[in-house]
């Protein structure tokens, strides 16, 4: 047994780890373990890959490529290779990833499994947009290959599934073309919701990528830059490569905290707000700025920390984004990576996929235990009201009420659940 | 792309040999040959290594790796496919000391494969690279070798052949154009140390430890330990005196 956490560090309970070195290992393994559940690079921050007092399977054994058409784009993989290695391999030739969230250190078994999302939802949709085969392997040795055109219910169901319909194996995913690892970037300030939505919905025509940071402690009515990317054509040779930060131990308390909160936000608004507005940005520092700091998930403390992402339904998203940051302001708690984006009017295939049309806001939130808990809890209740959802990949907290009103198809996704795979979310939000 | 590399990798599909491929790979296209017992495993890692490197060439030769004869028949077949100029030998296995010290077959199959096989493909790659006068020859020993201890000394009396012998190659190959490259990888995270993992023990990372060994290896260090901070470790386990070194517990 080994201790283990998720991202954001909130417990540290003892699993039993399964390594394997191919596909087949896991094959034979998988059998003989029942009740485990797939565990990738562990950037998920609440319990979804974790599974306390029995298997994780490890996939980061499964890691090689199989095959990359370069006039295509389309690249088959096995579930453990991070988005990392393929656009080290595939950026130089041309191809990126269509979407990728804010961490490229993540697996294509993971992104599938959360059916992540990113900056350009309201273009290219999500991870599953892109992904044209899915080989599935069942806990009783049945694999099962899925696409939106073979077996669709079972790709539905894979999609967004967070691990539950059996260990992914391999993929297919379409890359999309780039003339180059460059971005052409804005940051716009804006002081309140009115002027966001606007700049939204201005930029979406024109710009690819859109997502905001928007200032907590601001309170009602906050002010937050709002950022904006279309790929660029520029060929210009890739910067030096910066050096990594790494936070090697965890402080005795959070660094994000009450009395740090305001001037780092303050900083961050006043420094960003004065740089020139447009700029050319490479991939990595545009998309993936955390992925500079190691561990920088320990900043929060030996506690940890709470992420909460929502999505509202557009209609009332105004007032229901302004509610929430009311009652952050108003519980003194805050966060440092609260970031604001509307979605693409489009609606997801998977059947537990988090993005639908509408606006989300994304939250952390050190753990101060009950008070912590309690703004949880009056957020969620805003969220329910709103008919709103709660993003899995980053839940630790939801009650099994709000999931099943946020995700209406919950029922359906049962059919193709794997009896031999459990985690501590499905037993919190599922019942087993 | 005029002058390819010529590299052969034998236990090709250990998580280390597979990263130093890949290293070697992303840096520039070579011809590279690879050498193993498992013919999936070996298809699945040439797979992966021509996705990556369009430009190289990569084949698999299957053998057994514990038959002299064979492993001559591999290493002739190698040799005439052109000059090699880098072998690297890392296939091993983390023995299970206890098990060895109660089934003297487990016992002298450990010994046999972490000691007695790479010796024999070493010896058969110095004796084609020696009459070329040309390459780098790299065999992955272990800090293990460095001083017997309690909880694993079947595994690392094995090793530790593994560094004398390669120390009697570099004294051989002195003053010639063939380099001899001794790598001591520390506690590595790869499938071999996952019981050590699962118990929770502190693993560097594969892709680190691989990155320090294509570089010691074009650099031709001719001991590399790494993490580097093993060679500290190492000479001080060494020089403890066994008064001191028999209490503890390691």
């Amino acid at each position: 047994m080994t201790p283990i956490s998720s991202w954001g560090r909130l417990s540290n309970n003892p699993h039993k780890l399964e390594i394997f070195k191919d596909p087949k290992s896991l094959q034979t393994s998988i059998a003989s373990s029942p009740n485990g559940i797939a565990f990738g690079n562990g950037r998920s921050y609440g319990d979804v890959c974790l599974n306390s007092g029995s298997s994780l399977w490890l996939t980061q054994g499964l890691n090689c490529f199989i095959s990359f058409d370069r006039l295509s784009g389309l690249l088959k993989c096995e579930s453990g290779v991070l988005l990392k290695d393929i656009q080290d391999i595939t950026v130089p030739e041309g191809w990126m990833l269509p979407v990728s969230p804010g961490t490229q250190l993540i697996t294509v078994g993971g992104a599938i499994a959360n059916d992540i999302h990113g900056k350009n939802h309201h273009v290219k949709g999500s991870f599953g947009d892109h992904v044209t085969l899915i080989k599935l392997l069942r806990t009783n040795g049945e694999e099962i290959e899925c696409g939106p055109n073979l077996h669709p219910e079972w790709f539905a169901a894979t999609l967004g599934g967070i691990g539950l319909t059996g260990v992914i194996l391999e993929a297919v995913i379409q890359l999309r073309r780039v003339n180059g690892p460059w971005l052409e970037s804005e940051t716009i300030p804006y002081s309140n919701l009115e002027d966001f939505f606007e700049l939204a919905d201005s930029s979406e025509k024109k710009w690819e990528h859109t997502v905001s940071w928007v200032d907590c402690a601001a309170g009602h009515g906050s002010r937050g830059l709002f950022m904006r990317g279309n790929h660029s054509n520029n060929q210009a040779e890739p910067p030096t490569q910066k050096k990594k930060i790494n936070i090697s131990i965890t402080p005795p308390i959070s660094l994000i905290n009450k009395l740090s909160l305001s001037p780092f936000n303050n900083a961050y608004f006043r420094l960003n707000k004065n740089k020139s507005l447009s700029r050319q940005i490479h991939y990595k520092s545009f998309f993936y700025p955390l992925d500079n700091i190691n561990n920088w998930n320990r900043m929060y403390g030996p506690k940890g920390f709470y992420q909460h992402q929502c999505v509202i339904p557009r209609e009332v998203g105004k007032d229901v984004i302004n509610e929430m940051l009311s009652q952050i302001a108003l519980a003194g708690e805050g966060s440092f990576l609260a970031v604001l984006k509307t979605f693409g009017n489009r609606k997801s295939v998977g059947m537990l996929s988090f993005p639908k049309p509408g606006v989300t806001l994304a939250l952390d939130f050190p753990n101060n235990g009950a008070k912590t808990l309690k703004l949880l809890e009056r957020l969620d209740a805003i969220v329910a009201q709103a008919f709103g959802r709660i993003y899995l990949a980053k839940d630790a907290h939801m009650s099994r009420s709000l999931f099943e009103r946020g995700y209406p198809m919950h029922q359906e996704f049962l059919k193709y659940r794997d009896p031999g795979i459990s985690s501590e979310m499905s037993r919190r939000l599922l019942g087993n | 792309m005029i002058n390819k590399k010529k590299i052969v990798i034998v236990g090709a599909t250990s998580a280390i040999a597979t990263h130093c491929a890949r290293k070697w790979l992303s840096d520039d296209a070579a011809d590279m040959i690879l050498i193993g017992r498992d013919y999936e495993r070996l298809h699945r890692l040439k797979q992966d290594l021509s996705t990556r490197s369009p430009m190289s060439e990569i084949q698999i030769l299957q053998t057994d790796l514990n038959d002299p004869t064979k492993i001559n028949e591999v290493v002739v077949k190698t040799a005439k496919l052109g000059p090699i100029d880098i072998v690297l030998i890392a296939h091993g296995s983390l023995s299970d000391q206890q098990l060895c010290q109660v089934d003297l077959i487990s016992c002298a199959r450990e010994l046999q494969i972490n000691a007695i096989s790479p010796v024999i493909f070493a010896e058969a790659f110095a004796k084609v690279m020696g009459e070329i006068n040309h390459g780098t020859l790299a065999i992955i020993s272990s800090v293990a070798g460095d001083r017997g201890r309690k909880s694993n000394y079947v595994y690392g009396a094995a090793k530790g052949l593994v560094t004398r012998y390669a120390q009697g190659l570099q004294h051989r190959f002195a003053n010639t154009n063939v380099k001899i490259v001794l790598i001591k990888p520390g506690p590595t995270d790869t499938p071999m140390t996952s019981a050590l993992k699962a118990q929770g023990a502190k693993l560097a990372a594969v892709e680190d430890v691989a990155t320090r060994i294509v570089q010691g290896i074009e650099k031709d260090t001719s001991t590399i330990y790494t993490p580097a901070k093993w060679q500290i470790i190492m000479m001080i386990i060494r020089h403890l005196p066994g008064f001191i070194f028999n209490k503890m517990n390691i």
